[in-house]
């Protein structure tokens, strides 16, 4: 045995060959995403000449934009100048010219700072909502802000957003004292009531008397001055935090085992997400003078913002429906078991979870919403999108421009569109708590 | 026990209807009934006192009483001696033709980029992200505002067709050229397209107020026969196939029966294609296919595919790895793979919010008001509420129509969405 005497041994490990030239690199990674088929391979060609036509047909007109230019036909001129007869150029001149007419709409020039300030303060009172890190004593701001973003934006005297918000102290005040003793929601009605009593009786008279004894305040903008993407925030924004309330709400009315309430806040739901807002609006602007006592009229804006708020409650109604029935059963019973009653048993335990679990839809919703926004052209307002670029158009200057303004606002409505897509997908994962 | 209180008395006491919970919810439904009660009659009672205060009426008498307008796209044979009801069909029509094929087309594109934006192939995949990304963060109005400034302003004039004497004498060419062998102009006004005629045609049939074409029935008869009957041979071959494992050759029967009677029909018929043709300034012949409309439809398909391809992907998605695998180890190709196991069992996931895409883009038809397109809204809600001053009555009609429309798709895609569930337990 010993004598067997192989002809050859190898005693040394060869080295690793180097992988073949088509398995390694950008060789491998292109045959394995991009050419790994015939029919891959067609969809990749007809890609890249789907952006070779793209960039060549704009790319010149992207750099030969022109920023300094009084109208259309001087920028056609500087181009045609600078390129050649035959040459394209963006007129971001335009742009340039009326960039505050497409943010604030006819809002008086020497009072931008408050729009502005209201906006840097928006981020101030949204920040505890968005950011659990936050200390949760920062929450008053978000409460006051809405009082304190109306005194900047409308101006007048200071006292009738604080008296204003007053009513809500007495509501507070009123549940505080009775929801012992006569339970949520009845603590809660008796104190809405009491609330609007003030409102009604008490409030114009209480302002008028602060305003003569100490005559603080800014100077008014009324409502038609607003425009552009002021008007589609302030719509949007108030829309959003009225509407989660009033669809947390609605989706509990129609879940509920009362058949009254069941049957308005469905019917309500299905009415409102049956017609299309074109129509809510114009009910805004047309019908509510037949349904309000004679020679009411309140602003404009206002009644747009009621509408739209109604709109996005019901498709957050359904959103939130969708999320409690996707809430296993054993979550109400364990609360009912705890002896939780039926408010506490929704805060604590139901709504928590049906939220987490509704949050994408909800964030559409409101994207849906802020989108939304634009079809108040359609009742007069100026917004960015119809109503300045309009305006922007119908002026001899900048006749015959179109892709400048769209592009412009389009931009601007994809940015925070987008921004709150990605926000909706960094809280879904933050708020994740299955091991999956 | 000595620990034990007093039993509570049985019987009721008024205190019970707040703290008992037994009675609770009747005390709270009373009090809501009573505050519905007394708000909706407030409501009427401020309309009465409204329509009083400006010599006004409740009534629909008007929709019987001449329109006076003309409506620039219709379907149905309308002129301005027509009432204003039947101006409220031309518009409704108008509204459910943009929606029934945008809802169409919406459907394919989407399925399209859903698919596309899961392939393998990097570079497509990333192109469908931008795609879906940019329509759905972007609103609507934008979309269609632009197709339509785009299709009117980029597009020539009706006179850039024109081919004068003096031209041909010096050997130039017009201005614009029609597409498709001659058939097709866009001009800034509307597409021009050939349209179907029949030499030989069988006549109207009228139905109440309305006049059906007979052509178009018996086309759509035919279809329909010869369809059914294609279905009827297709599972019997599936039964031969069961039964001995040999499946008789059935495409070219198939081919033949649902194409050559139509083919005959239409021959019958004396079908041809009228062109249109430039004379002094405009063009005759053929039908003129405004750009409001399809401006709207391209935005509408456009922004809707978007929603839809993202729809698709995670009804794709929600589908387990497994079942791919599997169906790989049954020796299937990718594509069946996708057509025989995936989409069939993503359709589940699919349907129901498809149903919500479907409703929002018949809604979101309204926006028609933006280029002026006479949908609903821009014929009942607009003309015909301007020049009668009853916006109570128009508006409201408006409303529950649209409402009407919405509950009819949504209950006929509900027992579609029951027929493809997963009948399970």
């Amino acid at each position: 045995m010993a004598e067997r005497n192989p002809a050859f041994v190898r005693t040394a490990i060869l080295p690793a060959q180097a992988p073949p030239l088509t398995e390694k690199g950008a060789i491998k990674w292109l045959r394995e995403n991009l050419f790994s088929g015939w029919f891959n391979t067609i969809l990749t060609l007809v890609g890249l000449w789907a952006i070779y036509s793209l960039i060549s047909a704009s790319l010149p007109w992207w750099l030969n934009g022109v920023w300094n230019a009084s109208s259309l036909g001087e920028c056609r001129e500087i181009v045609a100048a600078a390129a050649g007869p035959d040459a394209t150029g963006a007129c971001w001149a335009m742009v340039r010219e009326r960039w505050h007419q497409f943010l604030f709409g006819f809002y008086p020039q020497e009072q931008y700072w408050r729009p502005i300030l209201a906006f840097v303060l928006l981020f101030v009172a949204i920040a505890p909502v968005l950011f659990q890190a936050l200390p949760r004593r920062m929450m008053w701001l978000s409460v006051l802000y809405p009082a304190v973003a109306f005194f900047l934006l409308w101006g007048g005297p200071v006292w009738t957003p604080v008296v204003a918000m007053l009513g809500f102290v007495v509501l507070l005040v009123a549940y505080r004292l009775l929801v012992v003793p006569l339970g949520v929601v009845l603590a809660a009605s008796i104190g809405v009531g009491l609330a609007i009593l003030w409102w009604m009786f008490l409030d114009a008279r209480v302002v008028e008397g602060l305003t003569a004894l100490a005559p603080i305040g800014l100077e008014p903008v009324a409502s038609d001055r607003f425009g552009g993407f002021l008007l589609a925030l302030t719509i949007g924004v108030t829309a959003i935090s009225f509407s989660l309330p009033m669809g947390i709400l609605l989706a509990l009315g129609r879940q509920s085992d009362m058949f009254l309430i069941k049957t308005l806040s469905v019917g309500f739901i299905e009415f409102i997400r049956g017609v299309p807002l074109i129509t809510l609006l114009f009910t805004a602007s047309l019908l509510l003078q037949y349904f309000l006592p004679p020679n009411t009229n309140f602003d404009l804006i206002l009644r747009v913002i009621i509408l739209v708020t109604f709109f996005a409650a019901a498709y957050i109604a359904e959103v939130i429906r969708g999320g409690l029935a996707a809430l296993p059963r054993g979550q109400y019973e364990a609360a009912d078991a705890l002896g939780l009653d039926y408010w506490r048993a929704q805060r604590l335990i139901i709504m928590p979870q049906a939220l987490k679990i509704a949050i994408p839809g909800i964030v559409s919703t409101f994207i849906g919403l802020f989108k939304d926004t634009t079809l108040v052209a359609f009742v007069g307002l100026l917004d960015p999108l119809k109503g300045i670029t309009q305006i922007v158009r119908a002026d001899i200057a900048w006749k015959g421009i179109y892709w400048e303004p769209y592009i412009f606002v389009g931009a601007i409505f994809f940015v925070i569109c987008f921004g709150m897509s990605r926000y909706s997908m960094y809280l879904e994962n933050k708020l994740k708590r299955d091991h999956r | 026990m000595a620990y034990a209180g007093e039993a509570p008395k049985p019987g009721f006491r008024p205190s019970m209807l707040i703290y008992d919970t037994r009675y609770r919810s009747l005390t709270i439904q009373l009090i809501v009934l009573v505050l519905f009660a007394f708000g909706l009659s407030w409501l009427i009672n401020n309309v009465i006192d409204n329509l009083a205060a400006k010599d006004r009426t409740f009534d629909y008498g008007f929709l019987w009483n001449r329109a006076g307008y003309d409506i620039n796209q219709t379907l149905i044979p309308y002129t301005n001696d027509s009432t204003h009801g039947r101006a409220l069909f031309v518009g409704l029509i108008n509204t459910l033709v943009v929606a029934a094929l945008g809802c169409f087309l919406a459907t394919i594109l989407g399925v399209i980029v859903g698919v596309l934006r899961l392939s393998k192939n990097w570079l497509i995949g990333r192109l469908m992200t931008v795609y879906v990304e940019v329509f759905r963060n972007i609103p609507l109005l934008l979309w269609i505002l632009l197709s339509f400034v785009i299709l009117t302003e980029t597009t020539p004039s009706p006179k850039d067709f024109r081919v004068t004497d003096a031209m041909i004498a010096a050997g130039e060419a017009p201005a614009a050229r029609m597409y498709l062998n001659d058939s097709v102009a866009i001009t800034n006004r509307g597409m021009n397209l050939p349209a179907p005629l029949f030499g030989r045609s069988l006549g109207t049939v009228g139905v109440g107020e309305f006049q059906l074409s007979l052509n178009f029935l018996a086309i759509f008869a035919v279809i329909g026969v010869s369809a059914f009957i294609n279905r009827r041979m297709v599972r019997r071959a599936k039964a031969v196939q069961e039964d001995t494992g040999v499946r008789p050759v059935t495409w070219w029967k198939s081919l033949a029966l649902l194409f050559l009677p139509v083919i005959a029909l239409l021959l019958a018929l004396g079908f041809h294609l009228e062109y249109p043709k430039m004379t002094r300034f405009n063009f005759s012949g053929g039908i003129e296919v405004l750009h409001s409309f399809t401006a709207l439809l391209i935005a509408l398909v456009l922004y809707t595919a978007a929603f839809i391809a993202e729809i698709v992907r995670a009804g794709i998605q929600a589908i387990s790895r497994g079942q791919t695998e599997a169906a790989f180890a049954l020796g299937l190709r990718p594509g069946r793979t996708m057509s025989l196991i995936i989409l069939p069992q993503a359709l589940r996931v699919i349907i129901p919010p498809l149903i919500s895409q479907y409703l929002n883009l018949t809604k979101n038809t309204s926006l028609a008001i933006a280029v002026s397109y006479m949908d609903l809204r821009g014929t009942l809600g607009g003309v015909t509420l301007n020049q009668t001053g009853k916006e109570l009555e128009c508006m409201l009609l408006m409303m529950l129509i649209y409402l009407t429309i919405s509950l009819m798709i949504s209950s006929v895609m509900n027992i579609y969405n029951s027929s493809v569930k997963l009948k399970e337990r």
